[in-house]
């Protein structure tokens, strides 16, 4: 257990990418921190600094107050657990878990007892003897949780580890790694790119953006309150709609669409005005009218898309809208309807920066 | 295993037949020869010969120059093999370690493996010529009384030497693939639960490699064997006295020099026997230990 800090951390590679640009952040003990990004953010880097798998070009990481920039990876005390498992092909489940006791010199029992206790917990313990290529996806999975809990780091580290599975396991194993982690307490960061793995498993939430952090929060706190453009819509499924206006200093207007209700905002500015799609409810008197070309039935709830009608277009957005609705809610194809939003739920970003307005 | 069914059961024959015919003609066909020939005694000039039963085979055994040749190659055999993977591994495990000019530095190391074991010995015979010989003159210069045409010593040393080289580069290509077939993200995790370089090489990378290890073992056996004949031949041709011959080389000596067919083909008789032996023993106890 242990707390860890990234203090204005960089990372440029040789050939002169910059993948972290400068990231400050405080984790706390116990605390179970997601980093969230699109492909190439950065977010896989930060985690293998802390891990020691890369270096540090500029900046510290502390864990426990111990700047640990020159400590080789297996005196760090961190354990981690890898996309594609990483188990060591040629040694028993036993032995994948055993190894890294081994070499830190624990006596045969008490590897034993650990090794037993994990496998337990797991529900491995059946499969102790066999070799990583007899096992499926998800029991790798798990041995390779185990390696991480045997050694009972100061930190766990999750390198996208379920992405490897099929969707149903991949629900499975989010749910009992979030009580893993509960029970044991251990200080754990977790990078993943699936925004709902993000959101379900997070006690804070990082989003990673081009190096930087973008927003860093309880995840219901920035679904609710995105501080960027690029938060609201990297979080959230489906994504929240976005219809590029202007403020001519009482309405927002978009091509033929106008909303009132909205004040302080800047003119002649280009905006983008964000609707989750669970804030869109059909009603006649809707500001927004839609044309449905298709309805994806999700079993309690639907979601309905089709084209928004009358908004300008701008590169970069165009003119769909989705919105949520009960199962009973199903608006035939072609139908049109009118939307409504309370714009206390709607966010108005500025397009060029992504800054948050409203 | 998924197998392919054929409708008409000659296709695989005619699939497999220009293998089998090759191996017929060029391997089966010889070997009969051989073993017909070895019950045979031939006159000098080679106009009759008698069947003798196993008078060829009691006559290599019990000849004191064969028994010696054998012995020189086994000890032939281990020094090329063992000599020649350990090199090449700890080439390749430094060269994949490299990141620039990695590619250089590859392409280097492989070079030596376009060169003909008798161009190798070529080579050799130059740099050890006791007039212009580097080598040669270097190892005198060092203090050691080097002269491989008269000790049996310094002439193993020579050819043993040549014969590694030459297979360094073979071993180091297999050893580096092999090498690279080791997932990175292993490696990753090894270096998280293991501090040690040395003891992460020899409880995750050597075993991993186990596989082309095992299959580089039997290779170079062969070719410690078989293929080192161009070698012995351009250099010291079984000199001084005899003490360089390998098994194969004695059998080209007797055969075709001392016109031995008989003697000559009981020799290759027992060699094919050796080999088959060696060959059985690597699979059934060796290859146990590898893991795939």
């Amino acid at each position: 257990m242990a707390t860890v800090k990234l203090k204005n951390i960089k990372k440029t590679y040789p050939n002169g990418a910059v993948a972290v640009r400068g990231v400050d952040m405080a984790i706390e003990d116990g605390e179970f921190v997601v980093f969230v990004g699109p492909s190439g953010c950065g977010k896989s880097t930060m985690l293998r600094m802390v891990a020691g798998l890369e270096n540090i070009t500029d900046g510290e990481i502390e864990i426990d107050d111990r700047v640990i920039n020159k400590v080789s990876p297996a005196d760090r005390d961190v354990a981690m657990v890898f996309q594609n498992y990483a188990l060591y092909p040629h040694m028993t489940v036993r032995g994948n878990m055993a190894y890294g006791l081994k070499n830190r010199g624990l006596p045969k029992a008490e590897i034993n007892q650990k090794v037993t206790d994990a496998a337990k917990m797991l529900r491995i313990h059946d499969y102790l003897d066999r070799q990583p290529n007899q096992l499926s996806g998800g029991q790798r999975q798990r041995v390779a949780m185990g390696r991480a809990i045997v050694r009972d780091p100061k930190v766990f580290l999750f390198d996208e580890p379920l992405s490897n599975l099929d969707a149903k396991l991949r629900v499975q194993m989010r749910i009992e790694i979030k009580r893993l982690q509960r029970r044991m307490g251990v200080t754990s960061i977790y990078v993943t790119h699936d925004q709902t793995e993000a959101m379900t498993l997070a006690d804070r939430l990082a989003v990673i953006n081009d190096g930087r952090i973008e927003q860093m929060g309880a995840p219901i706190e920035l679904y609710n309150n995105p501080a960027t453009l690029f938060v609201a819509s990297f979080i959230g499924a489906p994504q929240i709609n976005l219809i590029p206006v202007q403020f001519d200093g009482k309405n927002l207007n978009s091509g033929d669409l106008q909303f009132s209700g909205f004040k302080d905002l800047p003119e002649n500015t280009d905006l983008i005005l964000g609707i989750r799609p669970d804030v869109l409810e059909p009603n006649n008197d809707g500001q927004l009218e839609m044309q449905v070309d298709l309805v994806e039935q999700h079993g309690a709830e639907n979601l309905v898309y089709g084209a928004l009608n009358g908004a300008s277009t701008t590169d970069g957005y165009n003119t769909e809208i989705c919105f949520k609705t009960d199962q009973n809610t199903q608006p035939a194809i072609d139908s049109v309807l009118k939307l409504h939003f309370d714009q206390n739920h709607a966010m108005v970003f500025n397009k060029e920066t992504g800054e948050r307005l409203i | 295993m998924k197998r392919v069914q054929f409708e008409h059961s000659t296709i695989p024959y005619l699939f497999i037949a220009p293998q089998i015919i090759i191996i017929a003609i060029f391997f089966l066909w010889p070997a009969a020869q051989a073993v017909h020939q070895s019950f045979l005694l031939e006159d000098a000039f080679g106009l009759s010969s008698q069947f003798v039963w196993f008078k060829n085979y009691f006559d290599t055994i019990g000849d004191a120059s064969w028994r010696q040749a054998a012995w020189f190659t086994t000890v032939f055999s281990v020094l090329v093999t063992f000599l020649s993977l350990g090199i090449a591994l700890l080439l390749a495990v430094k060269a994949n370690e490299v990141i620039r000019g990695a590619r250089t530095y590859r392409t280097t190391l492989m070079w030596a493996y376009a060169i003909a074991p008798p161009v190798a010995g070529l080579m050799g015979n130059l740099m050890f010529h006791p007039l212009i010989g580097d080598l040669y003159k270097f190892l005198n210069a060092i203090g050691w009384d080097f002269n491989h045409k008269l000790d049996s010593f310094d002439a193993g040393f020579v050819v043993v030497l040549i014969a590694v080289w030459k297979q360094v580069s073979v071993n180091f290509i297999f050893f580096l693939s092999g090498l690279q077939g080791i997932s990175k993200a292993v490696n990753e995790a090894a270096m998280m639960d293991c501090k040690s370089p040395t003891r992460r090489f020899w409880t995750i990378t050597f075993p991993l490699l186990a596989p082309t290890t095992f299959f580089l073992m039997v290779i170079n056996i062969t070719y410690a064997f078989f293929e080192t004949f161009g070698i012995i031949d351009t250099t010291t041709g079984g000199a001084p006295g005899g003490s360089t011959n390998t098994l194969v080389y004695k059998v080209f000596q007797d055969g075709f020099r001392g016109a031995d067919l008989g003697g000559s083909s009981a020799q290759s008789v027992v060699l094919m026997l050796i080999v088959l032996a060696l060959t059985v023993i690597q699979f059934r106890f060796i290859e146990r230990k590898v893991h795939y």
